[in-house]
């Protein structure tokens, strides 16, 4: 098996006194689908925070690798984990940018190739250099994009006035257009119907077929998640509790547990 | 209606001077969320700048105006726009995130400051300046009254007009002014595809700072006299333009330079020349409780 795509080791993260994180480590495979389950609380969307640079973790290291190298992302900022990590993310409330028009919000994030290009804009208002050049690529690939999801008919439209679901695939294809390596997905399937969620599987699918992004998945949705993944780490309460295969995962009895309590608590993770 | 008319056209042309700053004041708004309160200095700075600039012109024997304008005009550009990115650099770019009052204050502070340092440098003394652009036409004449349009006007409007246009292409139009319209809207997703957030509100500054120093050099030429206090009420009044038009919105901006300029010179040159000031900030009241999104503002859309 070849290095792993991200390697989480030893990742706590407490607030005050809260130990939102407790000491969790695991993988994921270059060009896979690694899900991150778990009860609600359970300190998933932490673990996100903590490789997408939102939180400084208080312990543990967070190593990804790709053919530019390892990245220590602990200690990048933001943008840097963006660019030079090529790390991208979604949220589970949509961050769209909804002033802007559907096909913008999938030029600002190409915008370093272009701001490379033009000169930081100054040769790119004079019309020298290749910027035209960049342009045009980056509007082709954000088309083919749009197509891919079915948008490209709204290309010219605001952000804030697709349908919900068109949202969401929006915010998935312009995580891609960064060129990451890895896309980690919070909860992309909420909100969705059932016709929606299947499309989703089809574009994640295709997405780790296709352009060989290695997936983070946190998703309530079983139908989904056991569907795509191909690893699944099951957090309870800010540990790790379980990790394999779907099959191995589902009949693990401390994931079980976990999801239907011995305390009588709700199984949320079947509804989201 | 003749009167009507000549006072029209200084209107414009002091709008096009209230235009060009409250830019600055509404695209640091709209990235920052801040009133940066020490931009009208910045615009004083700038004339300062020009009135240098021009005395290098006259040591030198540059005679031509056009060209000793154009030199100036970049120079002052260039200089001034130094000034925006430092003041960024040093005065607010320590207090983000804090809380939201620190770099209010902060611009109080920088707006004293940069007063006191241009009264130290230069003299409290207001400094004449001959224009170099003199003379006009009459536009029209009937009833022995002449309208007079100086070239000076002319040339004002021209280049508030230009680099108005110019401006607004470069926000619609490039990966600049894509990455700054996607801070304003989110500025931590924006760093998570990859934009570089700290260097997007440096180049806001540098622009808004930029377009303040061809106000100065304008009001210089204009005016023919500056001191180190003038930043501060063109400043208030470039920001209730600002309000005006709908703050973070760059055409409210500019509308509302002209229509703070309308009212000041109509109210000046009908009622009272000594009441223009409670004119324009009257207007200001009065949009911010009747729209207080101003003409051309959306109203807030809450954040998530």
């Amino acid at each position: 098996m070849t290095a792993p795509l991200i390697r989480v080791q030893h990742l706590t993260m407490r607030f005050g006194g809260l130990v939102a994180i407790d000491n969790v480590s695991f993988e994921g495979a270059p060009g896979a689908i690694t899900a991150i389950i778990g009860p609600n609380g359970a300190g998933k969307t932490t673990v996100f925070n903590c490789i997408t640079g939102f939180y400084r973790p208080t312990v543990g290291r967070l190593a990804l690798n790709h053919a530019g190298g390892e990245f220590l992302l602990e200690r990048m900022p933001g943008h840097e984990i963006a660019r030079r990590a090529k790390v991208a993310r979604t949220f589970q409330n949509i961050r769209l940018f909804p002033g802007m028009s559907v096909l913008e919000n999938l030029l600002v994030a190409q915008h370093n190739k272009l701001m490379l290009a033009s000169g930081y804009s100054v040769l790119g208002i004079l019309g020298v250099g290749g910027y035209g050049a960049a342009e045009r690529a980056a509007i082709d690939k954000a088309r083919g994009w749009l197509e891919r999801i079915g948008l490209l008919e709204h290309a010219d439209r605001r952000a804030g006035e697709l349908p919900y679901g068109s949202q969401r695939r929006l915010e998935i294809a312009r995580a891609m257009c960064t060129d990451p390596v890895l896309l980690c997905l919070d909860e992309p399937a909420a909100g969705l119907n059932n016709r929606e969620s299947a499309e989703l599987n089809e574009l994640l699918l295709s997405i780790r077929e296709r352009d060989k992004v290695g997936v983070l998945l946190i998703e309530h949705d079983m139908s989904v998640v056991m569907t795509i993944s191909d690893h699944i780490v099951v957090l309870d309460y800010g540990r790790k509790i379980a990790e394999g295969a779907p099959a191995q995962v589902r009949g693990d009895p401390a994931v079980i547990r976990a999801y239907l309590g011995e305390d009588e608590t709700t199984p949320e993770a079947a509804h989201g | 209606m003749e009167y009507f008319l000549q006072q029209l056209v200084n209107a414009l042309t002091l709008g096009a001077i209230y235009g060009l700053i409250a830019i600055g004041y509404t695209m640091v708004y709209g990235i920052i969320g801040m009133i940066n309160f020490a931009h009208g200095d910045v615009f004083m700075i700038g004339g300062f700048i020009a009135l240098i600039g021009f005395m290098i012109c006259v040591v030198l024997g540059l005679g031509w105006a056009p060209l000793a304008i154009l030199l100036v005009l970049l120079l002052t550009m260039a200089f001034t726009a130094v000034y925006g990115w430092a003041i960024e650099r040093l005065a607010y770019r320590p207090l983000r995130g804090s809380f939201r009052l620190a770099p209010l204050i902060s611009a109080i502070g920088v707006s004293i400051a940069l007063q006191n340092y241009v009264q130290m440098a230069q003299g409290a003394r207001s400094k004449p300046h001959v224009s170099l652009v003199q003379g006009g036409f009459n536009l029209y004449s009937a009833n022995g009254f002449d309208v007079r349009v100086g070239w000076l006007q002319i040339v004002i409007v021209v280049v508030t007009v230009a680099l108005m246009a110019g401006f607004t292409l470069l926000i619609n139009r490039t990966a600049l002014g894509r990455q700054q319209r996607a801070c304003e809207q989110d500025m931590k997703m924006a760093s998570l595809l990859g934009v570089n957030v700290d260097r997007t509100i440096s180049l806001t500054f540098v622009m808004g700072a930029a377009l303040a120093a061809v106000a100065g050099m304008m009001f210089l030429m204009y005016y023919g006299v500056i001191d180190f206090f003038v930043g501060f009420l063109a400043g208030i009044k470039a920001f209730t333009a600002a309000v005006l038009g709908g703050i973070g919105s760059l055409p409210g901006a500019m509308l509302g330079g002209l229509l703070i300029g309308l009212i000041e010179v109509f109210w000046a040159g009908y009622f009272s020349s000594e009441y223009k000031d409670v004119a324009a900030f009257g207007v200001l009241i009065l949009v911010l409780i009747f729209r207080p999104s101003g003409l051309l503002g959306r109203p807030e859309i809450e954040k998530v």
